[in-house]
Protein backbone atom coordinates (compact mmCIF):
# COMPACT_ATOMS: atom_id res chain seq x y z
CA UNK A 1 0.00 0.00 0.00
CA UNK A 2 2.76 2.51 0.70
CA UNK A 3 5.31 1.68 -1.97
CA UNK A 4 1.94 1.66 -4.31
CA UNK A 5 1.24 5.27 -2.83
CA UNK A 6 4.52 6.55 -3.25
CA UNK A 7 4.95 5.11 -6.58
CA UNK A 8 1.88 6.14 -7.96
CA UNK A 9 3.12 10.18 -6.66
CA UNK A 10 5.85 9.74 -8.08
CA UNK A 11 5.16 8.04 -11.43
CA UNK A 12 6.16 11.17 -13.55
CA UNK A 13 9.75 11.78 -11.96
CA UNK A 14 9.92 7.85 -12.00
CA UNK A 15 8.82 7.58 -15.25
CA UNK A 16 11.11 10.19 -16.71
CA UNK A 17 14.31 8.88 -14.30
CA UNK A 18 13.75 5.76 -16.57
CA UNK A 19 13.43 7.53 -20.13
CA UNK A 20 17.04 9.09 -19.04
CA UNK A 21 18.70 5.44 -18.41
CA UNK A 22 16.78 3.73 -20.79
CA UNK A 23 18.89 6.54 -23.33
CA UNK A 24 22.40 6.55 -21.90
CA UNK A 25 21.89 2.12 -21.87
CA UNK A 26 21.41 2.66 -25.04
CA UNK A 27 24.05 4.96 -26.36
CA UNK A 28 26.04 2.98 -24.28
CA UNK A 29 25.69 0.09 -26.72
CA UNK A 30 25.57 1.83 -30.06
CA UNK A 31 28.86 3.48 -29.05
CA UNK A 32 30.42 2.36 -26.48
CA UNK A 33 33.66 4.40 -27.04
CA UNK A 34 31.86 7.99 -26.07
CA UNK A 35 29.04 6.94 -24.09
CA UNK A 36 31.68 4.61 -21.47
CA UNK A 37 34.10 7.47 -21.39
CA UNK A 38 34.08 11.00 -19.48
CA UNK A 39 34.88 13.10 -22.12
CA UNK A 40 30.76 13.21 -22.98
CA UNK A 41 29.61 13.56 -20.00
CA UNK A 42 32.21 16.88 -18.97
CA UNK A 43 31.20 18.04 -22.49
CA UNK A 44 27.30 17.32 -21.56
CA UNK A 45 28.46 19.59 -18.31
CA UNK A 46 28.97 22.57 -19.71
CA UNK A 47 26.23 23.13 -22.41
CA UNK A 48 23.10 21.48 -20.41
CA UNK A 49 22.90 23.57 -18.06
CA UNK A 50 21.74 26.71 -20.30
CA UNK A 51 18.90 24.43 -21.40
CA UNK A 52 17.93 22.99 -18.19
CA UNK A 53 18.29 26.59 -16.31
CA UNK A 54 16.12 27.90 -18.88
CA UNK A 55 13.59 24.97 -19.36
CA UNK A 56 13.49 25.49 -14.99
CA UNK A 57 12.26 28.88 -15.59
CA UNK A 58 9.66 28.33 -18.10
CA UNK A 59 8.82 25.80 -15.66
CA UNK A 60 7.28 28.11 -13.16
CA UNK A 61 5.25 30.20 -15.95
CA UNK A 62 3.78 26.92 -17.12
CA UNK A 63 2.95 25.53 -13.92
CA UNK A 64 1.05 28.91 -13.79
CA UNK A 65 -0.60 28.49 -16.37
CA UNK A 66 0.91 30.94 -18.71
CA UNK A 67 3.12 31.06 -21.41
CA UNK A 68 6.13 32.60 -22.20
CA UNK A 69 8.23 32.83 -25.62
CA UNK A 70 9.73 35.86 -25.35
CA UNK A 71 12.84 34.11 -23.05
CA UNK A 72 15.45 33.49 -26.28
CA UNK A 73 14.73 37.56 -27.76
CA UNK A 74 15.48 38.28 -23.77
CA UNK A 75 18.14 36.75 -24.22
CA UNK A 76 19.90 38.41 -27.32
CA UNK A 77 18.96 41.92 -25.74
CA UNK A 78 20.26 41.42 -21.92
CA UNK A 79 23.18 39.46 -23.47
CA UNK A 80 23.99 42.27 -25.79
CA UNK A 81 23.08 44.79 -22.76
CA UNK A 82 26.32 42.54 -21.29
CA UNK A 83 28.51 42.57 -24.02
CA UNK A 84 28.61 46.58 -24.40
CA UNK A 85 28.35 47.36 -20.97
CA UNK A 86 31.38 45.39 -19.97
CA UNK A 87 33.28 46.38 -23.96
CA UNK A 88 32.52 49.94 -22.57
CA UNK A 89 33.54 49.82 -18.96
CA UNK A 90 35.78 46.82 -18.70
CA UNK A 91 33.84 45.50 -15.81
CA UNK A 92 32.06 42.11 -16.52
CA UNK A 93 30.55 42.74 -12.53
CA UNK A 94 29.00 45.98 -13.83
CA UNK A 95 28.04 44.09 -17.00
CA UNK A 96 26.17 41.56 -15.23
CA UNK A 97 24.36 44.38 -13.18
CA UNK A 98 23.17 45.38 -16.28
CA UNK A 99 21.74 42.54 -18.32
CA UNK A 100 20.29 41.00 -15.42
CA UNK A 101 18.23 44.67 -14.86
CA UNK A 102 17.63 44.48 -18.34
CA UNK A 103 16.18 41.09 -18.13
CA UNK A 104 13.81 41.89 -15.46
CA UNK A 105 12.63 45.16 -16.97
CA UNK A 106 11.94 42.93 -20.28
CA UNK A 107 10.35 40.59 -17.83
CA UNK A 108 8.36 43.17 -15.86
CA UNK A 109 6.98 44.60 -19.57
CA UNK A 110 5.81 41.01 -20.41
CA UNK A 111 3.88 40.89 -16.78
CA UNK A 112 2.32 44.44 -17.32
CA UNK A 113 1.46 43.45 -20.31
CA UNK A 114 -0.51 40.51 -19.36
CA UNK A 115 -2.02 41.56 -16.00
CA UNK A 116 -2.15 45.00 -16.43
CA UNK A 117 -3.74 45.23 -20.14
CA UNK A 118 -4.89 41.52 -19.70
CA UNK A 119 -3.52 40.58 -22.97
CA UNK A 120 -3.13 36.48 -22.51
CA UNK A 121 0.84 35.70 -22.33
CA UNK A 122 1.10 33.90 -25.45
CA UNK A 123 -0.08 36.53 -27.50
CA UNK A 124 2.27 39.26 -25.75
CA UNK A 125 4.92 37.26 -25.65
CA UNK A 126 4.29 36.96 -29.60
CA UNK A 127 4.69 40.27 -29.63
CA UNK A 128 7.63 41.18 -26.75
CA UNK A 129 9.38 38.39 -28.76
CA UNK A 130 9.90 40.63 -31.76
CA UNK A 131 9.93 43.90 -30.02
CA UNK A 132 13.51 42.55 -27.48
CA UNK A 133 14.93 40.92 -30.36
CA UNK A 134 14.33 43.76 -32.68
CA UNK A 135 15.85 46.34 -30.13
CA UNK A 136 18.99 44.19 -29.88
CA UNK A 137 19.69 44.11 -33.32
CA UNK A 138 18.61 47.65 -34.06
CA UNK A 139 20.95 48.71 -31.00
CA UNK A 140 23.81 46.17 -31.82
CA UNK A 141 23.86 47.46 -36.04
CA UNK A 142 23.28 43.97 -36.53
CA UNK A 143 26.46 43.19 -35.51
CA UNK A 144 28.03 40.32 -33.43
CA UNK A 145 30.22 41.92 -30.19
CA UNK A 146 33.17 39.70 -29.71
CA UNK A 147 34.51 40.12 -25.93
CA UNK A 148 37.51 37.72 -25.78
CA UNK A 149 39.07 40.06 -22.96
CA UNK A 150 36.48 38.44 -20.96
CA UNK A 151 38.27 35.36 -20.57
CA UNK A 152 40.81 37.21 -18.12
CA UNK A 153 38.63 38.14 -15.53
CA UNK A 154 37.26 36.39 -12.00
CA UNK A 155 33.86 36.64 -13.20
CA UNK A 156 34.87 34.39 -15.88
CA UNK A 157 36.29 31.97 -13.69
CA UNK A 158 33.21 32.06 -11.32
CA UNK A 159 30.59 31.70 -13.39
CA UNK A 160 32.15 29.23 -16.35
CA UNK A 161 35.40 28.51 -15.32
CA UNK A 162 36.50 24.70 -14.71
CA UNK A 163 36.26 23.32 -11.31
CA UNK A 164 39.92 21.20 -10.51
CA UNK A 165 40.28 21.74 -14.22
CA UNK A 166 37.39 19.04 -15.37
CA UNK A 167 33.71 20.39 -14.02
CA UNK A 168 32.59 23.29 -15.78
CA UNK A 169 31.57 26.23 -13.27
CA UNK A 170 27.71 26.72 -14.65
CA UNK A 171 26.82 23.08 -13.53
CA UNK A 172 27.18 23.87 -10.11
CA UNK A 173 25.76 27.45 -10.67
CA UNK A 174 23.20 25.20 -12.23
CA UNK A 175 23.01 22.67 -9.75
CA UNK A 176 22.62 25.27 -6.89
CA UNK A 177 19.52 26.81 -8.99
CA UNK A 178 17.76 24.29 -9.03
CA UNK A 179 17.77 23.44 -5.49
CA UNK A 180 16.55 27.12 -5.00
CA UNK A 181 13.76 26.71 -7.59
CA UNK A 182 12.50 23.57 -6.07
CA UNK A 183 12.58 25.03 -2.52
CA UNK A 184 10.85 28.09 -4.15
CA UNK A 185 8.09 25.94 -6.09
CA UNK A 186 7.56 23.32 -3.59
CA UNK A 187 8.20 24.81 -0.03
CA UNK A 188 7.81 28.63 -0.56
CA UNK A 189 4.92 30.53 -0.13
CA UNK A 190 5.40 32.13 -3.72
CA UNK A 191 5.78 28.27 -5.46
CA UNK A 192 2.29 27.98 -3.89
CA UNK A 193 0.63 30.64 -4.81
CA UNK A 194 2.04 30.06 -8.39
CA UNK A 195 0.48 26.13 -8.30
CA UNK A 196 -2.83 27.78 -7.06
CA UNK A 197 -2.86 30.50 -9.76
CA UNK A 198 -2.32 27.80 -12.08
CA UNK A 199 -4.77 25.45 -11.05
CA UNK A 200 -7.68 27.72 -10.90
CA UNK A 201 -6.72 31.47 -10.74
CA UNK A 202 -10.68 32.49 -9.47
CA UNK A 203 -9.80 30.03 -6.35
CA UNK A 204 -6.59 31.45 -5.33
CA UNK A 205 -8.30 34.88 -5.85
CA UNK A 206 -10.90 33.75 -3.26
CA UNK A 207 -8.28 31.98 -0.64
CA UNK A 208 -6.66 35.80 -0.36
CA UNK A 209 -3.63 34.84 -3.16
CA UNK A 210 -2.34 38.68 -4.52
CA UNK A 211 -3.16 37.03 -7.61
CA UNK A 212 -1.79 40.64 -9.91
CA UNK A 213 1.79 40.78 -7.89
CA UNK A 214 2.30 36.85 -8.36
CA UNK A 215 2.24 36.90 -12.30
CA UNK A 216 3.73 39.98 -12.76
CA UNK A 217 6.71 38.81 -10.38
CA UNK A 218 6.59 35.63 -12.37
CA UNK A 219 7.27 37.51 -15.61
CA UNK A 220 9.88 39.60 -14.25
CA UNK A 221 11.75 36.67 -12.93
CA UNK A 222 11.77 34.47 -16.19
CA UNK A 223 13.41 37.49 -17.15
CA UNK A 224 15.90 37.46 -14.98
CA UNK A 225 16.56 33.99 -15.64
CA UNK A 226 16.96 34.60 -19.09
CA UNK A 227 19.60 37.23 -18.60
CA UNK A 228 21.26 35.29 -16.11
CA UNK A 229 21.45 32.00 -19.46
CA UNK A 230 22.42 34.83 -21.64
CA UNK A 231 25.32 36.07 -19.20
CA UNK A 232 26.50 32.35 -18.94
CA UNK A 233 26.45 31.82 -22.51
CA UNK A 234 28.19 34.96 -23.44
CA UNK A 235 31.22 34.54 -20.88
CA UNK A 236 31.67 30.41 -22.08
CA UNK A 237 31.58 31.27 -25.86
CA UNK A 238 33.16 34.89 -25.36
CA UNK A 239 30.95 36.43 -28.13
CA UNK A 240 27.64 38.20 -28.66
CA UNK A 241 25.48 37.24 -31.86
CA UNK A 242 22.08 38.42 -33.13
CA UNK A 243 20.51 35.67 -32.96
CA UNK A 244 21.19 34.28 -29.59
CA UNK A 245 19.13 32.29 -27.88
CA UNK A 246 17.19 31.40 -31.02
CA UNK A 247 17.70 27.71 -30.72
CA UNK A 248 16.89 27.31 -27.26
CA UNK A 249 13.02 27.89 -27.82
CA UNK A 250 12.15 24.61 -28.76
CA UNK A 251 14.76 22.31 -26.87
CA UNK A 252 13.43 24.63 -24.12
CA UNK A 253 9.70 23.88 -24.34
CA UNK A 254 10.51 20.11 -25.27
CA UNK A 255 12.46 19.88 -21.71
CA UNK A 256 9.75 21.28 -19.56
CA UNK A 257 6.99 18.91 -21.38
CA UNK A 258 9.33 15.49 -20.89
CA UNK A 259 9.43 16.31 -17.48
CA UNK A 260 5.89 15.83 -17.03
CA UNK A 261 4.51 19.50 -16.79
CA UNK A 262 1.22 19.66 -17.18
CA UNK A 263 0.03 22.42 -19.97
CA UNK A 264 -2.95 22.71 -17.91
CA UNK A 265 -1.18 24.41 -14.90
CA UNK A 266 -1.01 23.39 -11.45
CA UNK A 267 1.40 20.77 -11.62
CA UNK A 268 5.05 20.70 -12.49
CA UNK A 269 8.61 19.29 -11.28
CA UNK A 270 11.74 20.68 -11.33
CA UNK A 271 13.57 17.14 -10.84
CA UNK A 272 11.35 16.15 -13.92
CA UNK A 273 12.20 19.18 -15.96
CA UNK A 274 15.78 19.05 -15.56
CA UNK A 275 15.98 15.55 -16.14
CA UNK A 276 14.12 16.30 -19.32
CA UNK A 277 16.38 19.00 -20.29
CA UNK A 278 18.90 16.24 -19.84
CA UNK A 279 17.87 13.84 -21.91
CA UNK A 280 16.88 16.97 -24.60
CA UNK A 281 20.88 17.68 -24.14
CA UNK A 282 21.99 14.21 -24.34
CA UNK A 283 20.44 13.18 -27.95
CA UNK A 284 22.30 14.76 -30.52
CA UNK A 285 25.48 13.51 -29.08
CA UNK A 286 24.36 10.48 -28.72
CA UNK A 287 22.46 10.07 -32.22
CA UNK A 288 25.48 11.42 -34.04
CA UNK A 289 28.17 9.11 -32.03
CA UNK A 290 25.71 6.01 -32.87
CA UNK A 291 26.95 7.07 -35.96
CA UNK A 292 23.41 8.38 -37.25
CA UNK A 293 24.11 11.47 -39.37
CA UNK A 294 23.03 14.70 -37.97
CA UNK A 295 19.63 14.43 -39.88
CA UNK A 296 18.33 11.88 -37.52
CA UNK A 297 18.44 14.04 -34.16
CA UNK A 298 15.01 16.00 -35.19
CA UNK A 299 13.20 12.67 -35.62
CA UNK A 300 14.69 11.20 -32.28
CA UNK A 301 13.83 14.54 -30.13
CA UNK A 302 10.72 13.92 -32.14
CA UNK A 303 9.88 10.40 -31.04
CA UNK A 304 11.09 11.01 -27.43
CA UNK A 305 9.01 13.67 -27.14
CA UNK A 306 6.11 12.64 -28.79
CA UNK A 307 6.12 9.27 -26.78
CA UNK A 308 6.48 10.91 -23.68
CA UNK A 309 4.04 13.13 -23.71
CA UNK A 310 1.68 10.51 -24.76
CA UNK A 311 2.70 7.80 -21.79
CA UNK A 312 1.28 11.29 -19.17
CA UNK A 313 -1.41 12.03 -21.15
CA UNK A 314 -2.85 8.37 -20.78
CA UNK A 315 -1.66 7.80 -17.12
CA UNK A 316 -3.98 11.08 -16.44
CA UNK A 317 -6.67 10.10 -18.74
CA UNK A 318 -6.84 6.05 -17.06
CA UNK A 319 -6.56 7.71 -13.03
CA UNK A 320 -9.33 9.84 -13.89
CA UNK A 321 -11.64 7.29 -15.28
CA UNK B 1 -34.32 34.34 22.49
CA UNK B 2 -30.63 32.60 23.12
CA UNK B 3 -29.36 34.75 19.96
CA UNK B 4 -29.07 38.51 21.84
CA UNK B 5 -25.23 40.00 21.38
CA UNK B 6 -24.95 40.34 17.95
CA UNK B 7 -21.69 39.02 15.95
CA UNK B 8 -22.20 40.44 13.15
CA UNK B 9 -24.17 43.77 12.85
CA UNK B 10 -24.79 45.43 8.97
CA UNK B 11 -26.76 47.89 9.60
CA UNK B 12 -28.32 50.09 6.20
CA UNK B 13 -25.83 49.00 3.88
CA UNK B 14 -26.27 49.53 0.12
CA UNK B 15 -23.91 48.65 -2.75
CA UNK B 16 -23.81 49.58 -6.53
CA UNK B 17 -22.34 48.22 -9.11
CA UNK B 18 -22.66 50.53 -12.55
CA UNK B 19 -26.12 51.63 -12.25
CA UNK B 20 -27.51 48.53 -11.05
CA UNK B 21 -28.53 48.61 -7.23
CA UNK B 22 -27.38 45.43 -5.64
CA UNK B 23 -28.22 46.00 -2.27
CA UNK B 24 -30.43 48.82 -0.82
CA UNK B 25 -30.21 49.94 2.77
CA UNK B 26 -30.44 46.02 4.16
CA UNK B 27 -29.69 45.52 7.35
CA UNK B 28 -28.58 42.14 8.77
CA UNK B 29 -27.49 40.27 11.97
CA UNK B 30 -26.19 37.32 13.32
CA UNK B 31 -26.15 36.35 16.80
CA UNK B 32 -23.62 34.06 18.16
CA UNK B 33 -23.95 30.58 17.93
CA UNK B 34 -27.03 31.22 15.61
CA UNK B 35 -27.26 30.03 12.09
CA UNK B 36 -29.23 32.49 9.75
CA UNK B 37 -30.41 31.06 6.06
CA UNK B 38 -30.54 33.93 3.63
CA UNK B 39 -33.12 33.08 1.07
CA UNK B 40 -34.42 35.09 -2.04
CA UNK B 41 -34.33 34.23 -5.91
CA UNK B 42 -31.61 35.32 -8.10
CA UNK B 43 -30.38 38.47 -8.44
CA UNK B 44 -31.80 39.40 -4.66
CA UNK B 45 -28.92 40.28 -3.58
CA UNK B 46 -27.59 36.79 -1.77
CA UNK B 47 -24.59 37.26 -3.05
CA UNK B 48 -23.35 40.56 -3.49
CA UNK B 49 -23.99 40.35 0.69
CA UNK B 50 -21.55 37.28 0.87
CA UNK B 51 -19.35 39.35 -0.88
CA UNK B 52 -19.49 41.88 1.58
CA UNK B 53 -19.21 40.14 4.65
CA UNK B 54 -16.42 37.89 3.02
CA UNK B 55 -14.16 41.13 2.33
CA UNK B 56 -14.13 40.45 -1.68
CA UNK B 57 -16.17 43.37 -2.20
CA UNK B 58 -17.04 46.72 -0.11
CA UNK B 59 -20.24 48.10 0.65
CA UNK B 60 -20.76 51.82 -0.77
CA UNK B 61 -22.32 53.15 2.37
CA UNK B 62 -23.90 52.16 5.81
CA UNK B 63 -22.04 50.66 8.50
CA UNK B 64 -20.34 47.23 9.43
CA UNK B 65 -19.61 45.82 13.08
CA UNK B 66 -18.33 42.74 14.43
CA UNK B 67 -18.25 41.79 17.71
CA UNK B 68 -19.61 45.50 19.17
CA UNK B 69 -16.17 46.72 16.90
CA UNK B 70 -16.79 48.54 14.37
CA UNK B 71 -15.13 48.17 11.25
CA UNK B 72 -14.45 50.44 8.23
CA UNK B 73 -15.84 49.95 5.33
CA UNK B 74 -13.29 50.53 2.41
CA UNK B 75 -10.76 49.11 3.88
CA UNK B 76 -12.44 45.50 4.72
CA UNK B 77 -10.73 42.59 2.99
CA UNK B 78 -10.59 39.07 2.66
CA UNK B 79 -7.87 38.98 5.01
CA UNK B 80 -9.33 41.71 7.52
CA UNK B 81 -12.48 39.23 7.26
CA UNK B 82 -10.11 35.93 8.07
CA UNK B 83 -8.58 38.34 11.27
CA UNK B 84 -12.11 38.52 12.14
CA UNK B 85 -13.03 35.32 12.25
CA UNK B 86 -15.47 35.31 9.10
CA UNK B 87 -14.53 32.60 6.55
CA UNK B 88 -16.72 31.79 3.71
CA UNK B 89 -17.35 28.40 1.88
CA UNK B 90 -17.81 29.17 -1.35
CA UNK B 91 -19.74 26.20 -3.70
CA UNK B 92 -16.99 25.77 -6.50
CA UNK B 93 -14.04 27.66 -5.88
CA UNK B 94 -13.77 26.63 -2.80
CA UNK B 95 -10.68 24.13 -3.01
CA UNK B 96 -8.34 23.26 -6.05
CA UNK B 97 -8.34 20.33 -7.39
CA UNK B 98 -4.66 19.04 -8.32
CA UNK B 99 -3.29 20.56 -5.19
CA UNK B 100 -3.16 18.31 -2.02
CA UNK B 101 -4.85 18.68 1.01
CA UNK B 102 -2.86 20.25 3.33
CA UNK B 103 -1.81 23.07 0.62
CA UNK B 104 -5.39 23.96 0.12
CA UNK B 105 -6.11 23.68 4.00
CA UNK B 106 -3.74 26.60 4.37
CA UNK B 107 -3.05 28.20 0.93
CA UNK B 108 -3.01 32.25 2.02
CA UNK B 109 -1.48 31.76 5.04
CA UNK B 110 0.84 28.91 5.27
CA UNK B 111 2.69 28.41 8.51
CA UNK B 112 6.62 29.07 7.98
CA UNK B 113 9.41 27.55 9.67
CA UNK B 114 12.24 29.63 10.78
CA UNK B 115 14.27 29.89 7.11
CA UNK B 116 10.43 30.95 5.99
CA UNK B 117 9.90 28.18 4.21
CA UNK B 118 6.64 25.98 4.32
CA UNK B 119 6.22 23.89 7.59
CA UNK B 120 4.92 20.95 5.70
CA UNK B 121 4.55 18.42 8.47
CA UNK B 122 3.19 20.96 10.75
CA UNK B 123 0.24 21.49 7.92
CA UNK B 124 0.24 17.64 7.33
CA UNK B 125 -0.55 17.48 10.77
CA UNK B 126 -3.06 19.63 11.28
CA UNK B 127 -4.99 18.33 8.38
CA UNK B 128 -4.94 14.98 9.34
CA UNK B 129 -6.63 16.20 12.29
CA UNK B 130 -9.29 18.26 10.12
CA UNK B 131 -10.08 14.28 8.15
CA UNK B 132 -10.13 12.81 10.91
CA UNK B 133 -11.92 14.86 13.53
CA UNK B 134 -13.90 17.00 11.80
CA UNK B 135 -14.66 15.02 8.88
CA UNK B 136 -14.89 11.71 10.60
CA UNK B 137 -12.36 9.91 7.49
CA UNK B 138 -10.40 7.59 9.57
CA UNK B 139 -7.71 4.90 8.25
CA UNK B 140 -5.96 4.93 5.17
CA UNK B 141 -8.57 6.47 2.48
CA UNK B 142 -7.82 9.74 2.38
CA UNK B 143 -4.52 11.14 3.46
CA UNK B 144 -2.82 14.69 3.93
CA UNK B 145 -0.89 14.81 0.42
CA UNK B 146 -3.86 13.21 -1.63
CA UNK B 147 -5.20 15.72 -4.23
CA UNK B 148 -8.74 17.13 -3.74
CA UNK B 149 -9.94 15.36 -7.00
CA UNK B 150 -10.06 12.30 -5.01
CA UNK B 151 -12.75 13.64 -2.65
CA UNK B 152 -16.73 13.80 -3.45
CA UNK B 153 -18.24 16.84 -3.72
CA UNK B 154 -19.85 16.44 -0.26
CA UNK B 155 -16.16 15.55 1.61
CA UNK B 156 -14.81 19.00 -0.50
CA UNK B 157 -17.24 20.76 1.41
CA UNK B 158 -16.51 19.35 4.72
CA UNK B 159 -12.70 20.22 4.30
CA UNK B 160 -13.78 23.63 3.19
CA UNK B 161 -15.88 23.77 6.40
CA UNK B 162 -13.20 22.22 8.59
CA UNK B 163 -10.59 24.51 7.26
CA UNK B 164 -13.18 27.40 8.51
CA UNK B 165 -13.63 25.74 11.96
CA UNK B 166 -9.61 24.94 12.31
CA UNK B 167 -8.88 28.35 11.69
CA UNK B 168 -11.39 29.43 14.62
CA UNK B 169 -14.05 31.12 12.74
CA UNK B 170 -16.62 32.37 15.05
CA UNK B 171 -18.87 32.80 11.38
CA UNK B 172 -18.84 30.89 8.56
CA UNK B 173 -20.80 31.72 5.59
CA UNK B 174 -21.91 28.85 3.30
CA UNK B 175 -22.39 30.12 -0.49
CA UNK B 176 -25.10 27.36 -1.64
CA UNK B 177 -22.56 24.97 -0.18
CA UNK B 178 -25.19 21.91 -1.09
CA UNK B 179 -26.00 22.76 -5.02
CA UNK B 180 -25.04 20.20 -7.61
CA UNK B 181 -24.55 17.47 -4.85
CA UNK B 182 -26.10 14.03 -4.66
CA UNK B 183 -28.85 12.98 -1.45
CA UNK B 184 -26.13 11.48 0.54
CA UNK B 185 -23.27 14.02 -0.07
CA UNK B 186 -25.86 16.99 1.02
CA UNK B 187 -26.91 14.99 3.79
CA UNK B 188 -23.14 14.85 4.90
CA UNK B 189 -22.17 18.37 4.73
CA UNK B 190 -25.85 19.36 6.89
CA UNK B 191 -23.99 17.20 9.15
CA UNK B 192 -20.98 19.44 9.31
CA UNK B 193 -23.31 22.34 9.69
CA UNK B 194 -24.68 20.99 12.62
CA UNK B 195 -21.62 20.50 13.96
CA UNK B 196 -20.81 24.59 13.72
CA UNK B 197 -23.89 24.76 16.01
CA UNK B 198 -22.32 22.38 18.40
CA UNK B 199 -19.05 24.01 18.18
CA UNK B 200 -20.84 27.04 19.99
CA UNK B 201 -19.95 29.23 15.92
CA UNK B 202 -22.16 31.01 14.24
CA UNK B 203 -22.66 30.35 10.06
CA UNK B 204 -24.97 32.06 7.29
CA UNK B 205 -26.52 29.73 5.03
CA UNK B 206 -27.14 30.24 1.23
CA UNK B 207 -29.10 28.05 -0.93
CA UNK B 208 -32.14 27.76 -3.35
CA UNK B 209 -33.14 24.55 -1.60
CA UNK B 210 -35.94 25.77 0.65
CA UNK B 211 -35.98 22.52 2.47
CA UNK B 212 -31.98 22.70 2.93
CA UNK B 213 -32.18 25.70 4.46
CA UNK B 214 -35.25 24.95 6.69
CA UNK B 215 -33.68 21.89 8.10
CA UNK B 216 -30.33 23.49 9.07
CA UNK B 217 -31.42 27.16 10.05
CA UNK B 218 -32.97 28.88 13.48
CA UNK B 219 -34.00 32.03 11.37
CA UNK B 220 -34.66 33.31 7.90
CA UNK B 221 -33.94 36.40 6.23
CA UNK B 222 -35.58 36.75 2.83
CA UNK B 223 -34.15 39.09 0.15
CA UNK B 224 -35.77 41.06 -2.78
CA UNK B 225 -34.39 43.21 -5.33
CA UNK B 226 -31.47 44.24 -2.73
CA UNK B 227 -33.98 44.73 0.21
CA UNK B 228 -34.41 42.69 2.89
CA UNK B 229 -38.14 41.91 2.91
CA UNK B 230 -38.86 39.55 5.78
CA UNK B 231 -37.27 37.96 8.96
CA UNK B 232 -38.37 34.70 10.40
CA UNK B 233 -37.75 32.49 12.87
CA UNK B 234 -37.83 28.96 12.25
CA UNK B 235 -40.76 28.42 15.16
CA UNK B 236 -43.02 31.22 13.36
CA UNK B 237 -42.81 29.50 9.47
CA UNK B 238 -43.49 25.58 8.70
CA UNK B 239 -41.30 24.63 5.66
CA UNK B 240 -44.61 24.99 2.80
CA UNK B 241 -45.07 28.16 4.29
CA UNK B 242 -41.53 29.87 3.49
CA UNK B 243 -41.43 28.10 0.02
CA UNK B 244 -44.97 29.77 -1.28
CA UNK B 245 -43.27 32.80 0.62
CA UNK B 246 -40.48 32.42 -1.56
CA UNK B 247 -42.57 31.43 -4.64
CA UNK B 248 -44.89 34.62 -4.59
CA UNK B 249 -41.75 36.89 -4.56
CA UNK B 250 -40.57 35.10 -7.32
CA UNK B 251 -43.90 35.35 -9.40
CA UNK B 252 -44.74 38.57 -8.19
CA UNK B 253 -44.77 42.34 -9.87
CA UNK B 254 -46.65 43.50 -7.27
CA UNK B 255 -45.39 44.83 -4.18
CA UNK B 256 -43.51 42.21 -1.68
CA UNK B 257 -45.36 43.30 1.57
CA UNK B 258 -48.58 41.87 -0.10
CA UNK B 259 -47.20 38.70 -0.95
CA UNK B 260 -45.76 38.62 3.04
CA UNK B 261 -48.99 38.39 4.13
CA UNK B 262 -50.27 35.76 2.23
CA UNK B 263 -47.41 33.68 3.12
CA UNK B 264 -47.11 34.21 6.37
CA UNK B 265 -50.85 32.75 6.75
CA UNK B 266 -50.53 29.66 5.65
Amino acid sequence: MQAATILRRYSIQIGVTCILLALVALFMVLSPKTFLASRIYISFLSTIPFTTLLAVGLTFCIVSGEMDISFPAVMALSGLIFAMVFKATGSPLLGLIACLATGMVAGLGNGVLVVGFGVPSIIATIGTQFLWRGLAVVLADGLARNIVDVRDTWIHSLFVGRLWDVIPAQAIWCLLLCVAAWLILNRHVYGDSLLFIGDNIRTARMTGVSVSRERILLFAGMGLISAFVSFLICLEMANWWPTMGEGYMLLVFASVFIGGTSVFGGKGTIYGTAIGSIIIGIIEAGVISSGLSGFWTRLVYGMIIVISVSIYALTLKTRRE
Amino acid sequence: MPHTTPLIELRHISKRFGSVVALEDVSFRLGSNEIVGLLGDNGAGKSSLVKILSGVEQADSGSFSVNDTSVALKSYSVKMARKLGIETVYQERALCENQPLWRNVFVGRHKRNRFGLIDVAYERQATETILKEFMGLRGAGVSADACVAVLSGGERQGLAIGRAMYFAASAVILDEPTTALSLTEVSKVLQFIQQIRKAGRSAVFISHNMRHVYEACDRFVILDRGRVVQELNKGDITLEGLSSLLTGLACGATPANEHMESGEGE
